[in-house]
């Protein structure tokens, strides 16, 4: 037999038949159906916030309109607004709400003062190797435990403490516990989560802007100001909402260095224990959820929300 | 822009101050760790091994560590999933109501922890009638979690774009096969540092914990909270912190590994 066998066909590559398998049908479908497969991938975490938190919430919320029955301490779902108007009005509610708010704010400003120039030096200046060890020496504290760290403040700032032993010979004193103590721990403690989002957002700005920024006659400030900040201003936007949030809430560090001092989470953590006032305790917690709703519509708008 | 050289070496020793205050207090746990003094007075009197001893051998503290480490594993590998699905969600379709969903995801980490607390406390205990128990404190964890995931997560898909499960549609895989080929392996890193931070902020919560752990559950910092302020176990306590910022080493040198590996030129 001389006869050429014709070009093989079967040689070529195929896309092999596909087999209809229910896997595939279901597959097809959802190609054709984009609102179908949006409202799968969404359905589970929705149902989880949605019904473990959004639920919660409105409950808290609702509560906060009940009251307590002063002999059986249970809860009467007699419709009231005298615990909102008890925490609008009561002085001890308003002094605590501008101490608290006042704390949150400093501890907040030291710590985007404090984070800019390091993050700055590990995304910009730092070698790779460096910038690699910088970004574990700042996360690695993440991991010692809060309360360890609140207490070792503690320590640190105790009349017999490291502190006292340090700034004495040179005529200084430890400021003790109080508000100032509270400050400076919650700034600690919060710190590495407003470096993180700056450093992230410093590293999403190419060197090249800057190049052609110094190029252009920009000098260090001026490049910093109107090339660098505008950039990164939703990544401190988003620090700022942990350290903000974080601080406002806040009662342990209080208690284990703010000396006699009450911010509103004491306030709330009494009302809720001691006191068995759930009512009034969800009444205050709505001071922090105000100002934190407020605040997160005015970052809005910066993308910061993006960059947390 | 150019930084002088002096501009880069005061940049450089205000990077070294602030990393030292940050470990001043690392450091003063650590010594105290060894001190004989039980009210942590300084410089130490004296040094011993004892709290070390004590420490390896305090059941609490151990079954303080297991309970933590299950908590945080289940609420990270929850909220993975989830954080994954939202993330997809909300990057690859246009929806009315979207922004509302992202706010949802960052709620839960943006308003006060006590506001999430006691709101779980009160919808597990009155509106569901559930006993607290570790599964109330595992859903109250994941429920904050799904941020750190969803945040690495979204990004990732953001840089990513669609040109590659588009070209793997047109070769024919299912939507599944897509997934699991082409779009999971490239969010794997972003996985990893979401699934850290998660197990990370799940591992040291006390506050939500606080008002969600049933009577039995004592996660490490319940146990800390409720040893912090006893003379003979503070010292102990400190040899804990000291042991996990040690461990903590491993972890976040891989995820620094795999970012690195990663990396886009800057």
């Amino acid at each position: 037999m001389t006869v050429d066998a014709p070009a093989q066909p079967e040689l070529r590559a195929v896309v092999p038949p596909h087999r209809d398998t229910i896997a595939r049908r279901g597959s097809v479908l959802l190609s054709k159906h984009p609102r179908l497969r949006l409202t799968l991938l969404l359905s589970a975490p929705l149902f989880w916030l949605g019904l473990v938190y959004i639920a919660a919430l409105a409950a808290l919320l609702i509560t906060a309109l009940w009251t307590v029955d002063t002999f059986t301490g249970t809860i009467s779902q007699t419709w009231t607004l005298d615990n909102i108007i008890t925490v609008l009005t009561g002085s001890l509610y308003q002094t605590v709400t501008v101490r608290t708010v006042g704390v949150a704010v400093l501890v907040t400003v030291i710590d985007i003062a404090v984070a800019l120039p390091i993050a700055f030096y590990m995304a910009k200046v730092a070698s790779p190797r460096w910038q690699r060890i910088l970004v574990i020496a700042v996360l690695m504290p993440l991991w010692a435990s809060y309360l360890v760290k609140a207490y070792a403040w503690r320590s640190v700032l105790s009349q017999d403490g490291i502190y006292e032993w340090l700034v004495a010979p040179f005529g200084g004193h430890t400021p003790g516990y109080g508000l100032p103590a509270t400050i400076i721990t919650l700034s600690y403690l919060w710190l590495p989560y407003v470096i993180l989002p700056i450093y992230a957002g410093l590293e999403r700005v190419p060197d090249s802007l800057l190049e052609a920024s110094g190029d252009l006659g920009g000098k260090t400030g001026a490049t910093l100001r109107l090339v660098v900040l505008p950039m990164i201003w939703p990544a401190i936007i988003a620090g700022s909402i942990f350290s903000f949030s974080l601080s406002l809430g806040d009662y342990i560090t209080v208690n284990i260095v703010g000396g006699a001092n009450q911010m509103l989470g004491n306030l709330v953590y009494t009302n809720v224990g001691a006191a068995n006032n759930l009512p009034l305790a969800a009444a205050i917690a709505l001071i922090p959820i105000v100002i934190i709703f407020g605040y997160l519509a005015v970052v809005r708008r910066t993308g910061a929300l993006e960059n947390l | 822009m150019r930084l002088s050289r002096p501009a880069r070496a005061i940049l450089a020793g205000i990077t070294a101050l602030i990393l030292l205050v940050i470990y001043l207090p690392l450091m003063v746990v650590l010594v105290n760790s060894f001190s004989t003094s039980t009210s942590l007075t300084w410089p130490p009197p004296g040094l011993t091994l004892e709290w070390w001893g004590k420490a390896f051998r305090s059941e609490g503290a151990l079954d303080a560590v297991v309970t933590s480490v299950q908590i945080a594993l289940i609420a990270t590998i929850v909220s993975l999933v989830l954080g994954t699905l939202i993330s997809l969600a909300l990057q690859r379709f246009e929806f009315f109501g979207r922004d509302a969903v992202s706010l949802l995801v960052i709620l839960p980490i943006a308003l006060p922890g006590i506001i999430t607390g006691i709101a779980l406390n009160n919808a597990f205990r009155t509106i569901l009638g559930l006993q607290l128990s570790i599964a109330t404190v595992i859903v109250a964890h994941a429920t904050f979690c799904i941020v750190t995931v969803f945040n690495n997560v979204i990004a990732r898909l953001r840089r990513l774009g669609t040109n590659f499960e588009d070209a793997s549609a047109d070769l024919g895989a299912g939507l599944w096969t897509t997934f699991r080929l082409v779009t999971f392996p490239q969010l794997r890193s972003a996985l990893l540092a979401g699934g850290l931070l998660a197990f990370a902020l799940s591992f040291d919560e006390i506050i939500v914990t606080t008002f969600t752990a049933g009577a039995g559950v004592k996660t490490l910092p319940l146990w800390i909270l409720d040893n912090l302020f006893r003379p003979n176990q503070a010292p102990v306590v400190n040899v804990i912190a000291v042991v996990l910022v040690l461990v903590s080493i491993v972890p976040i040198y891989i995820a620094q590994r795999l970012a690195g590996a990663e990396k886009v030129p800057r």
